[in-house]
């Protein structure tokens, strides 16, 4: 599957693509499929997210889980801090 | 120390005002981020993995105490309560919101602060030795040369755009702390013929993709002329230096292809040019600088005993003290590496406290080392025990200086958007493997060096034993180096064979260092040295078998 994912403007928090909008929340990410191109146009274009891209992730029991280390840790926070980030609400 | 006058608060001030406006278009939409990125970048605030990440420039690694508390509010009201203490003397915070960056710099302003030039292909802070002005060892306080450079460099309207980012590091003594051999411009302050001062000067060190160690092409600069060497440096550089290709665009590429011969020979025509029109800055300019830098006042009755009582901090006292070249007084390393702590950071409670602390025991100032620890650089031995105390209850007192687990890592792949693995967790698991103090004094000196990608802030080709983070397919590896060193007796490390997995890397690092132990002459041959006695082949075959 991929994800289409970014950084919030203002904020610069990680966002991804839940099929309607931006969640926080890596579990919510859609499967963007073959729409992802046009989706990342329209986000670049839009200039409200930040270093938007597509990334690739297996589907989990769990949620997708992105194939690179770097996407995984964009999604839960840092691994040396658990309290910090979006794993730190879970 | 210095203290900014009319024209610098003037300077930052205004540059506050055009980057609150840049910022405001910015989230208007008026300006793309293409447009927008650069102007970020000038002001040292940087899109991390998960959030912006600002970098602000502590000039030479000099604070005073009351800009440390600023560092402390900045982490409560701006961040997440705590900063990460850099390889360039600087701090970062990994948590900034852009709509609040506009405050925020306002806010480091009032404290003679900012994060300008921290970013961008332009002269970074200058750096310098933690112990300047308080070493035994210094011909002379280097600062008031870095605050110098420090004045010419900003905003200098012929470098703000070089080839590539430019580092600059200034040191007083033969003994480097401060690794200018691994700078584009590393500068020695000596004492020349008749016994008057200049410097040293190195050009084209680095570490990142092209490690290379500078070369001398100067061996004595006066002081009142430094400044237009550097500017005849740079010249040379901007106009030769590669644009098309940013992987050899630093200047140590093309002091390389041009050789060092010839490089000299031409830094040498340009300055030759440029020298009698005056561009150095006037004596007074000078002198008004350097009488910021004046002698603390000493207390000259000041007891050189120390009562060595408590173990512990005698073990802290060995290890983390330096002498002073005041009689009575002593330079005390606040390590911010506590066994399984992430290498740099402090927490707003522990940099206000060490703000107090500063105020109470040493004349209000903190260095910042690039080992990613802080310094109280002018402490009366009769207080080293009262401080040690306090340090110990914040977990401030580890007695790890220079040890295995005084640990160089670079924020890595937890943080960094460059990064392709993480590095804070090999750090923290080596520091964890060899946590026992008796083993760390055992193994003696020995610095290790992670960094998260090849552009190296963790100095992974300085260290005596380097780490470099690597992707492979997806997944991180780790491979190993040895031999390097930032110090007087400059080396890059040198690989050592295949990689490892992050688990891997841990017990390749313990096998090496059990291989030292076996082939060193003594406890009294440091690491490095055993490794440039018997080369690598012991340590290949304890690693790979």
């Amino acid at each position: 599957m991929r994800l289409l994912t970014g950084n919030v403007l203002e904020t610069g928090d990680v966002v991804w693509w839940d099929g309607t909008g931006w969640s926080r929340h890596l579990h919510d990410a859609a499967d963007v499929g073959a729409d992802g191109e046009a989706l990342l146009a329209a986000t670049l274009a839009a200039e409200r997210i930040n270093d938007a891209a597509l990334v690739d992730a297996a589907p989990t029991a769990d949620g997708p889980r992105p194939r690179t280390m770097r996407e995984r840790v964009r999604g839960a926070g840092p691994s040396v801090r658990r309290d910090l980030g979006v794993q730190a609400d879970v | 120390m210095y203290s900014y006058d009319a024209y610098d608060q003037a300077i930052v001030d205004a540059r506050v005002d055009e980057f609150r406006d840049q910022v405001a278009r910015r989230l208007a939409n008026e300006i793309t981020e293409d447009q927008f990125k650069p102007l970020r970048l000038m002001n040292g605030l940087y899109l991390q993995l998960h959030a912006y990440m600002l970098r602000i420039a502590i000039p030479y690694g000099t604070l005073s105490a009351k800009q440390m508390r600023m560092l402390a509010y900045v982490a409560r009201r701006y961040d997440r309560g705590y900063g990460h203490f850099t390889t360039r003397q600087n701090i970062q915070y990994n948590w900034i919101k852009l709509a609040e960056a506009p405050d925020l710099m306002a806010d480091l302003a009032t404290a003679e602060m900012h994060a300008i030039q921290t970013s961008g292909n332009c002269i970074r802070n200058i750096s310098s030795d933690q112990f300047a002005g308080a070493a035994a060892d210094e011909v002379a306080d280097p600062r008031p040369y870095a605050e110098l450079l420090r004045q010419w460099s900003s905003f200098h309207p012929e470098f703000s755009y070089l080839p590539r980012k430019f580092k600059i590091a200034v040191i007083a003594s033969d003994t480097d702390r401060a690794a200018i051999q691994l700078h584009d411009i590393g500068l020695q302050l000596v004492r020349g013929p008749g016994g008057n001062l200049g410097f040293r000067v190195y050009v084209g060190g680095g570490m990142g993709r092209t490690p290379m160690i500078g070369h001398v092409v100067r061996d004595f600069i006066p002081v009142g002329q430094y400044l237009s060497y550097c500017e005849a440096i740079l010249r040379v550089y901007n106009r030769y230096g590669r644009r098309d290709n940013i992987y050899k665009a630093r200047i140590k590429i093309l002091v390389h292809e041009l050789g060092a011969v010839e490089f000299t020979r031409q830094v040498e025509a340009e300055w030759a040019e440029m020298e009698p029109l005056g561009l150095d800055a006037p004596a007074a300019e000078y002198d008004r600088i350097r009488a910021q830098f004046a002698e603390p006042d000493y207390d000259l009755a000041a007891s050189d005993g120390i009562d060595r009582g408590d173990p512990d901090f005698a073990l802290w006292l060995d290890q983390n003290v330096h002498p002073h070249k005041q009689p009575g007084y002593a330079i005390a390393t606040i390590s911010l590496k506590p066994v399984g702590g992430i290498p740099g950071d402090a927490t707003a409670e522990q940099m206000d406290l060490i703000a107090d602390l500063a105020d109470r025991y040493a004349f209000g100032e903190i260095r910042v080392t690039h080992s990613q620890n802080l310094v109280l650089a002018h402490v009366r031995k009769a207080d080293l025990y009262s401080l040690w105390a306090a340090l110990a209850e914040a977990d401030l007192a580890t007695p790890n200086l220079d040890l295995v687990t005084d640990i160089i890592a670079c924020p890595g792949l937890d943080y960094c958007a460059l990064a392709n693995a993480r590095s804070i967790p090999v750090a923290q698991q080596i520091a964890e493997r060899f946590a026992s103090l008796d083993r760390q004094h055992d193994i003696g000196e020995l610095k290790i060096k992670v960094s998260g990608c090849i552009n190296a802030c963790g100095h992974h080709h300085a260290g005596h034993i380097g780490i470099l983070g690597v992707d492979r397919k997806g997944e991180e590896a780790y491979q190993l180096s040895l031999g390097g060193s930032g110090a007087e007796d400059a080396s890059l490390a040198k690989i050592l064979g295949p990689g490892f997995s992050e688990a891997g890397v841990v017990d390749a690092v313990e096998k090496v260092i059990e291989a030292y132990r076996t082939v060193r002459t003594g406890p009294d041959e440091r690491f490095l040295d055993t490794y440039r006695r018997v080369g690598d082949a012991p340590f290949k075959a304890a690693v790979y078998g």
